[in-house]
């Protein structure tokens, strides 16, 4: 592998680790205080899952550049992370967090079926590690964006209102990063403008089944993953905290 | 004069080590090890995880390091290998067994599986047999269970997840 093609692998296996790690902790945000107690341990389960595959992308990186992916999680500042947007955004009500977790959730399988077939092994075997548990957050996810779409009039306004509110974030996910198109070349990564077709296919349909209105105007255009909101600084200061408190410490 | 273990001997040692998660179940007819290499006065455990955030890793990474220090050897390394990924299949099937008598629904062949598909067989419940069950929810106590309810006992219990 060259040189440019490793430097491009290793920023989007950062990109990767990133939006599974900042979007478990916001998920982990719910633990305590889900609507019922079910719910409350599905959702610490996602928010589990989705943190060991941050830890197999960081892992992979690590491979490549002998980085170390506690100090990556917990050192670095927010501008340095390559997270997109949607993951960072304030977990909201429930209809936002489980709206979010279905739009990612169609987007990672949907990235991972195609992944597995990579050029580079060591992705591949990830991919299809990662395939196999993430089935069960789509499952999930899209029965309550049916469940909350087509619930009372409430439900469906607080659905409607988390996607007005998303829609645009989510298609950051399809923008690749500088360099990608080496990786796209090379088989290494899926073609994000081609994954972009499958997913709105899939969603579009799910999310009109459910009883919810694409909105016409997204607020918001996709910007670079170096870009983000106030908000993941308070969120790193938070998960970041115990860390800094002691950064010598064995165990945290 | 010591004589390093065999191979058999280490394999017999493992299956000593539990699931921690499951501690009816021991690591080896969990399916995670896949592979045992005795050389000289060293060995080699080639183990496979389960669920990638399983909380457990380290703890069973742990327990095969322990096995085999008591076993005698000075020097023990264990490998992780992701290929071919885990599967619920792996699972032994006297281990799925004793999954049922210890109140857990064993996994149906997982095979190649869909993206997303509905449920196509049922899942006995490991109290009353019935075949009468609905999921509650795919996510239970562990990232390895989901929640179910039989409809004829009327009793909760938990399933393993096929994955």
């Amino acid at each position: 592998m060259n040189e440019q093609v490793k430097q491009a692998l290793i920023a989007k296996l950062t990109a990767l680790a990133d939006d599974e790690l900042i979007l478990a902790h916001r998920d982990s945000e719910w633990v305590g205080h889900g609507p019922i107690l079910e719910e409350d341990i599905a959702l610490a389960n996602i928010a589990q899952d989705e943190l060991g595959h941050a830890t197999l992308w960081y892992g992979l990186r690590s491979a490549l550049d002998g980085s170390d992916p506690d100090r990556l999680a917990f050192f670095r500042d927010a501008t340095e992370f390559r997270n997109c947007e949607l993951v960072e955004l304030p977990k909201g009500d429930w209809a936002f967090t489980l709206l979010r977790q279905y739009l990612f959730d169609a987007y990672e399988t949907l990235w991972l079926s195609a992944a597995k077939d990579s050029t580079y092994k060591p992705l591949a075997e990830v991919a299809a590690k990662v395939l196999r548990e993430e089935r069960f957050h789509l499952q999930h996810t899209r029965a309550w964006v049916e469940r909350l779409g087509l619930g009372t009039e409430e439900s469906n306004r607080r659905m409607q209102a988390a996607l007005d509110a998303q829609w645009g974030y989510a298609q950051q996910l399809f923008v690749p990063l500088e360099g990608e198109a080496l990786l796209v070349e090379g088989g290494i990564v899926p073609d994000l403008t081609e994954l972009k077709g499958a997913w709105l296919s899939h969603t579009t349909q799910h999310l009109q089944n459910s009883g919810l209105k694409l909105p016409l105007q997204p607020g918001y255009q996709p910007a670079s993953r170096q870009t983000h909101t106030e908000h993941l600084w308070s969120l790193l200061a938070e998960m970041q905290s115990t860390a800094r408190w002691d950064s010598e410490a064995k165990v945290w | 004069m010591v004589r390093t273990p065999s191979a058999d001997q280490v394999w017999q040692a493992l299956a000593e080590v539990p699931d921690p998660e499951i501690p009816v179940l021991n690591v080896v007819e969990m399916g995670m090890v896949r592979d045992v290499q005795v050389e000289g006065g060293k060995a080699v455990v080639t183990m496979t995880p389960t669920f990638s955030g399983c909380p457990a890793l380290h703890v069973i990474r742990e327990g095969l390091e322990r096995a085999l220090r008591e076993l005698g050897f000075a020097e023990v390394e264990v490998r992780t290998v992701l290929f071919p990924p885990w599967s619920t299949d792996c699972i032994a099937p006297e281990a799925r067994a004793k999954l049922e008598r210890y109140g857990i629904a064993p996994p149906r062949p997982a095979g190649e599986l869909g993206l997303i598909e509905l449920e196509l067989e049922p899942v006995r419940c490991p109290r009353c047999g019935s075949l009468d069950t609905s999921v509650k929810n795919p996510f239970g106590p562990t990232l390895c269970k989901s929640l179910y309810v039989c409809n004829a006992c009327r009793e909760p219990f938990e399933g393993f997840k096929r994955v």
